[in-house]
């Protein structure tokens, strides 16, 4: 609206606006600051997790060995016979784990080649979307139907403990499908399409193209969200606290109860355990591992990825 | 290496190919279908969990209080009040402290922020920090928000451990939004002598508006469905009160867990019930997403 008034005037405006510059400058510099403030809250929240978190695990270390920690086999940190082997709770991730990823790598895989090399565009704008879906269902809702459905339904078939590692593990699977899913979906389409066709070229199938050219093309990508995957379900709490169960035992049995490390933090952090106790101080300790685990996948999985991408562009 | 081949060897092969293609052929079919059943047995599952949570939950859902009344020891009475209006203060704390912070950091990292290291490091820590499990934000929630602030396990501890789990998914998708501003709307409005400041308030926000609503509402769905990092805050599972900021506070989702991890057999109809109230609510903000992306989209 000004501009419309002032353009009968715009050269005395203009010699104005180049009066103001100064105030401009320090305006966007201002500016500049703030949103630089903002980029910098990411900073200090990783460094608030790691000076926390090692802070009071260091506590944790006074009291406990690191011996006691690693070597023990035995994590009883809540009865009168004090263990701290962490091995239990490791066992316990590992097993639900894998049992996740063998549900979600296969999964995960053909819904990225099916949606990739398959289906028609329309028919893959509505199916992935929908497979993502999965990945926006709470993870308290997975452990509801893991203990109240699949639990039952499987016991009919094996001999279960009410909470098991299977459960959990596979509704953990299904969960974390999007997340290979959709990586690897976007590995698959960036392999190019030369490639594919130098193969049809060479009088091969479709479905050799795709194992023998497309997959290992985008091996990388698809090693990436696995990777990805894993982390994740190394990180998840509410299903396995729900359906697993809090028993840790270093077992391969997966009709068992076992407890996982986040299962242990969700159990200990509901019972209030008093800061400073040495309760309390197991919960960073376990933290800490947790953190220090997914980072590392994490950083293994953006280095793979990184590594494939610089690989066509 | 071809022209040593005999002219009939090259024929034999050939004859041997042709045999071979159809059982080849024939596989690629059995495979596709292989495909196809992994892809729908996460959508059946999907499908089965919806139908097993409506056909527990959808009777005790209908009684009248379920929505209106507070938590009961009592399967069969009360309602979950107290946990919705927890979920929803949690949500609008987490839109008034992400989407201001998300939003500003975007921005930097798109427009302001010199390619060298320094912006580099930012860059890998946000993408780390997407990655970070929810119950270690807990930590970090507990020993800030709790202790080192004092506000203890109140909604506001919980409220900012939601909205720190949040910043970096609208952090990465504003920046989409941003990159995908086309870069002749700048250069317009720089040639019409605007500062970057205004060049960017007034049309790079503007044009990005959807994009970054689309994250923010994505990102709010899952810092209301999350419960591992306000168990370690501290929620609770029962509350006879609607809570204030800095008072106990509740969660649909810890409703939930609580309701579960009860003995008692009625206890699974009203966590079932439960879980439709919060799927409804997630259901509403994607809504919402939709419309504002189909309203606001400058064609």
């Amino acid at each position: 609206m000004q501009n419309i008034n002032s353009q009968d005037d715009s050269f005395s405006r203009f010699g104005d606006s180049l009066e103001k510059n100064a105030s401009d400058d320090i305006l966007e510099k201002i500016i500049g600051v703030i949103l630089f403030a903002c980029a910098f809250v990411s900073v200090l929240t990783t460094f608030g997790i790691v000076l926390i978190i090692f802070q009071e695990t260091f506590g944790f270390f006074q009291e406990v060995s690191f011996a006691q920690f690693f070597l023990d086999t035995k994590w009883t940190p809540l009865f009168a016979d004090k263990h701290f082997g962490v091995w239990p709770l490791i066992n316990g991730t590992l097993l639900t784990t894998a049992i996740a990823m063998a549900v979600a790598i296969p999964l995960g895989l053909s819904s990225a080649i099916y949606l990739s090399e398959y289906a028609q565009p329309k028919v893959a704008a509505i199916l992935r979307p929908a497979v993502e879906l999965l990945a926006g269902i709470p993870t308290v809702v997975y452990g509801y139907f893991a203990l109240l459905f699949i639990t039952p339904l499987l016991r009919n078939v094996f001999p279960l403990e009410l909470f098991n590692a299977l459960s959990a593990g596979l509704m953990m699977g299904v969960m974390i499908t999007p997340t290979v899913g959709s990586i690897s979906l976007d590995a698959i389409k960036s392999v190019p399409r030369s490639l594919r066709e130098g193969a049809y070229a060479l009088g091969i199938t479709k479905l050799e193209a795709i194992f023998k050219v497309v997959l290992p093309a985008a091996l990388s990508g698809i090693i990436a969200s696995i990777i990805l995957g894993i982390s994740r379900a190394v990180g998840e709490t509410m299903t396995v606290v729900i359906a697993a169960g809090q028993q840790p035992r270093i077992t391969v049995n997966f009709a068992e109860s076992v407890e996982t490390m986040t299962a242990y933090m969700a159990q200990i952090s509901g019972g209030d355990s008093p800061r400073g106790s040495l309760n309390f101080k197991t919960l960073y300790a376990v933290g800490a591992l947790l953190f220090l685990i997914t980072l590392a996948l994490n950083i293994i999985s953006y280095w793979v990825a990184n590594r494939f991408k610089e690989k066509y562009d | 290496m071809a022209t040593t081949y005999q002219r009939d060897d090259y024929l034999d092969s050939t004859a041997e190919f042709t045999d071979n293609i159809d059982k080849r052929e024939a596989l690629g079919k059995v495979f596709e279908i292989l495909f196809l059943l992994g892809l729908l047995v996460g959508l059946f599952v999907l499908a089965l969990l919806l139908f097993d949570i409506l056909r527990d939950g959808l009777g005790r859902f209908l009684t009248p209080d379920f929505l209106t009344e507070t938590p009961s020891r009592f399967p069969d009475e009360g309602g979950i009040l107290p946990a919705i209006i927890s979920s929803i203060i949690l949500g609008i704390v987490v839109i008034l402290v992400t989407v201001p912070i998300g939003v500003g950091a975007a921005l930097y990292l798109e427009e302001y922020a010199p390619r060298n290291w320094w912006t580099a490091i930012i860059e890998i820590n946000i993408s780390n920090l997407a990655g970070v499990p929810s119950i270690v934000y807990g930590l970090l929630g507990l020993g800030v928000f709790n202790y080192l602030l004092g506000f203890g396990p109140a909604l506001i501890s919980g409220a900012l451990t939601l909205s720190l789990l949040s910043l970096p998914v609208i952090i990465v998708t504003a920046r989409e939004a941003i990159r995908a501003v086309p870069n002749s709307l700048r250069y317009a409005s720089y040639g019409l002598g605007a500062t970057k400041w205004k060049t960017i308030s007034s049309h790079v926000i503007p044009y990005a508006v959807p994009g970054i609503l689309t994250g923010v509402i994505i990102s709010i769905s899952r810092a209301i469905g999350d419960a591992a990092s306000l168990i370690v805050v501290g929620a609770v599972g029962f509350l006879t009160f609607n809570p204030g900021l800095f008072q106990r506070f509740m969660a649909l989702p810890i409703q939930i867990y609580s309701y579960i991890t009860r003995p008692e057999p009625g206890f699974a109809n009203a966590a079932a019930a439960t879980i439709i109230a919060l799927l409804l609510l997630i259901l509403a903000l994607n809504g919402v997403a939709i419309y504002i992306r189909q309203r606001f989209t400058i064609h």
